[in-house]
């Protein structure tokens, strides 16, 4: 159409994006060192919305960005107490419950004896309850993990721009999120032109 | 690989490199660390040499061991066909003799299993940065094994179609498991531990099937790997949650990995057999286990680097820890087996000394000393230098290895069985054709999914060895950025474990 008039602040290689809504600003860094410098002034300057993007984590990176610790080691620690907690009652209503509640309810599982070896054999079921709390504890951590990170994701406005596709081989990428308070397209784009990147651009939103 | 590397940072090349041509980084230089990576500086090099042995066709040689394990594997099939259809008759067991070829091959297999895990986990909480370099083709060596380990206890219950007996399901028989038994509390261990090690292994290579992803040219490979890849994209934000979940793991996987082999172990610790009924059954296992994966980690470690050429990543640093990984552990088992006898004798127990004498002497004498001379004798040949870093040598003894490892599950089972309490009821394990051929299929499923594995998946975790690169260093001075900080010298020390490179005087001013 002839009525879509030439943005003045599209990046030179992305004519199509003009039209589409701005995900945010996307500067190219080339090594550990100067994406760890760029990230401490990004955090600096009280951005909020932005990210690091590297082929591997960068050492101290994300102090630098002031990323806070996660919790997640707390909640592992939850579903292990959890692990534990079904190992023993899985094994003593198994193989060693049979009473009734208030002669209404009759819990049973099949007590069994064996050479006259007590039913609620606990040091017996170790092995399991450590089984089951280890099962418990990593398949939470990698769930967790991938629940916190947003992950599971068949799409992202990032993975759509043809230059990021390096941040899983061996550039590194800022990128300021449009929705950012502090965001401001030209004055972003200046600010992360003076962090010294290879090339600053905007990412499309699609 | 990049010929043309400045010779002032290749100070790793400078050693003495006598009897081979590779870059020797087996020695600690004086100042700083040897390197990991060798002709290699930059990321993208990384990526590249790992990413095209599964973006480009195989070389001949993986066609033709590709048809030879899959006619293998054809051949598992058959056999197990046969056995669920006709029952576990057609194995050579006999009353006395009730576990054999089965159970030698599930605990072999689960050993094997161990190296992967081990290399992950134990290696990574010890900070053993060379652990990059081979963990990810270890730990799918341990998905695999493991997957072979659990065929063998699924067929040999003999009513396959029951084998679900085994988890405690609610069932219209009002029955459960019981779980004071060692065998219900192997099905726990050993699926705990398939599925760790299988989470384990795909976790860490989430970042790497993205790589390959925003490689891909076609259209079916950008679309597989996509999908696998979840949508990584390499953010910080993600990258710190997931190096604490990987810390999780590894923490957890740790005791795993030697509970797996102690409770296999139990299996045979916990009953009244003479030979089996030992205190020393779990650590020695333990140790056995580890023996034996790193000797299958050094056989295929050493065909694959030479195949898709993978030798500047899997130096002979790699090769030579892992062989002196091999001689310590031997140096377990070899301990292992003389305490037992010497236990056997002091305990005065008349059948236990038996069971030890007998096995010896007795009619399983040659399954014996292969067992010996092959994890006793030739793992001590490691204490040379020139052994442990002649690729033949290695691959020749960690073959041996193998073969021993196989062959003390046999001696541990078979004679312990065949000959026990009472000598009227003694008799001899012959295996049948089904036997050997469901053993040697075994081989079959687990090269096939090898050979897959490495066609298709980053054979090597490309992130974490850019990890340990000195260029990762993110405090470290490059190429064109000289002077860009004044206080290069003592900033980084000890704050950042990163690798870094010796560097000659003048380039650290």
């Amino acid at each position: 159409m002839t009525t879509m008039s030439p943005n003045t602040k599209t990046s030179s290689d992305a004519p199509i994006g003009a039209s589409l809504p701005v995900y945010g600003m996307m500067a190219e860094f080339e090594t550990p060192a100067q994406i760890m410098e760029a990230a401490k002034k990004v955090h600096a300057a009280g951005y909020r919305f932005w990210d690091c993007h590297v082929p591997f984590p960068v050492h101290g990176l994300d102090k630098a960005m002031g990323i806070k610790r996660t919790i997640l080691p707390l909640l592992v620690f939850g579903a292990g107490l959890t692990g534990t907690t079904v190992g023993f009652c899985l094994q003593a209503f198994t193989n060693a419950a049979s009473f009734s509640v208030w002669a209404l309810v009759w819990v049973s599982g099949y007590p069994f004896l064996i050479s006259g070896k007590p039913l609620m054999s606990v040091p017996a079921w170790i092995p399991i309850i450590f089984e089951l709390t280890i099962l418990l504890s990593a398949l939470s951590a990698v769930i967790l993990m991938l629940v916190m990170n947003g992950l599971p994701r068949l799409s992202h406005p990032l993975l759509s721009n043809n230059r990021f596709r390096r941040a899983t081989d061996d550039r590194f990428f800022i990128v300021i999120e449009s929705r950012d308070p502090k965001y401001l397209r030209s004055k972003t784009e200046a600010f992360m032109k003076a962090l010294g990147a290879k090339h600053v651009e905007a990412v499309e939103d699609r | 690989m990049s010929s043309s590397s400045d010779p002032s940072s290749k100070s790793a090349g400078k050693f003495s490199t006598k009897g081979f041509t590779e870059t020797d980084n087996t020695q600690q230089p004086t100042t700083g660390r040897a390197p990991l990576v060798l002709n290699m500086h930059k990321f993208g090099e990384v990526t590249h040499q790992v990413c095209r042995v599964a973006e480009n066709r195989p070389p001949m040689a993986w066609y033709i061991a590709f048809v030879i394990c899959l006619s293998m594997l054809g051949f598992l099939g058959f056999c197990v066909t046969y056995l669920i259809f006709t029952g576990v008759g057609v194995w050579g067991l006999n009353n006395p003799v009730m576990w054999a070829y089965d159970i030698t091959n599930f605990v072999f297999w689960v050993g094997i299993g161990h190296a992967g895990t081990l290399i992950s986990a134990i290696l990574f909480l010890f900070r053993q940065k060379w652990r990059t370099g081979i963990n990810r083709f270890a730990e799918a060596m341990t998905i695999f094994a493991v997957v072979c380990a659990g065929l063998f206890p699924g067929i040999h219950v003999g009513r396959v179609w029951l084998a679900y007996w085994l988890f405690p399901i609610p069932n219209s028989m009002e029955m459960w498991p019981q779980f004071r038994s060692p065998l219900l509390w192997d099905v726990f261990a050993v699926s705990t531990y398939f599925t760790v090690s299988l989470v384990f292994w795909y976790v860490g290579m989430i970042p790497d099937l993205a790589t390959l992803r925003d490689r891909a040219k076609g259209r079916f490979q950008q679309f597989a790997y996509g999908l696998a890849s979840i949508g990584w994209r390499g953010s910080m934000r993600h990258w710190h949650r997931y190096e604490v979940a990987y810390l999780l793991l590894a923490a957890l996987a740790t005791p795993l990995v030697l509970s797996v082999h102690s409770v296999v172990s139990f299996d045979f610790a916990v009953s009244q057999v003479p030979g089996w009924h030992t205190t020393i059954f779990p650590p020695y296992f333990v140790a056995g286990a580890i023996f034996s994966g790193f000797a299958m980690v050094v056989s295929l470690a050493v065909p694959a680097r030479q195949l898709f050429g993978l030798k500047d990543l899997i130096t002979m640093r790699h090769l030579d820890n892992m062989n002196k990984i091999i001689l310590l552990t031997g140096c377990m088992v070899g301990y292992a087996y003389s305490m037992e006898f010497f236990i056997a004798w002091y305990s005065g127990a008349m059948y236990e000394k038996f069971a030890f004498v007998n096995r010896a002497f007795g009619q399983y004498w040659w399954a014996y000393w292969i067992m010996v001379s092959c994890n006793v004798i030739t793992p001590q040949l490691f204490w040379f230098k020139a052994v442990r870093t002649s690729i033949p040598l290695m691959f020749i003894l960690s073959i041996f290895v193998n073969v021993g490892m196989w062959f003390e599950r046999f001696v541990i089972i078979v004679t312990s069985l065949a000959n026990d309490f009472l000598p009227s009821s003694w008799d001899q394990f012959v295996p049948t054709w089904v036997d050997i051929g469901t053993m040697v299929g075994a081989f079959g499923l687990f090269g096939t999914l090898f050979l897959l594995f490495c066609r298709y998946l980053p054979m090597i975790a490309i992130a974490e060895v850019k990890a340990v690169m000195p260029e990762a260093n993110p405090h470290a001075e490059h190429a064109g950025h000289a002077g860009h900080h004044g206080d290069d010298h003592g900033a980084p020390s000890g704050a950042i474990p990163a690798l870094r490179e010796p560097r000659s005087a003048e380039s650290s001013l």
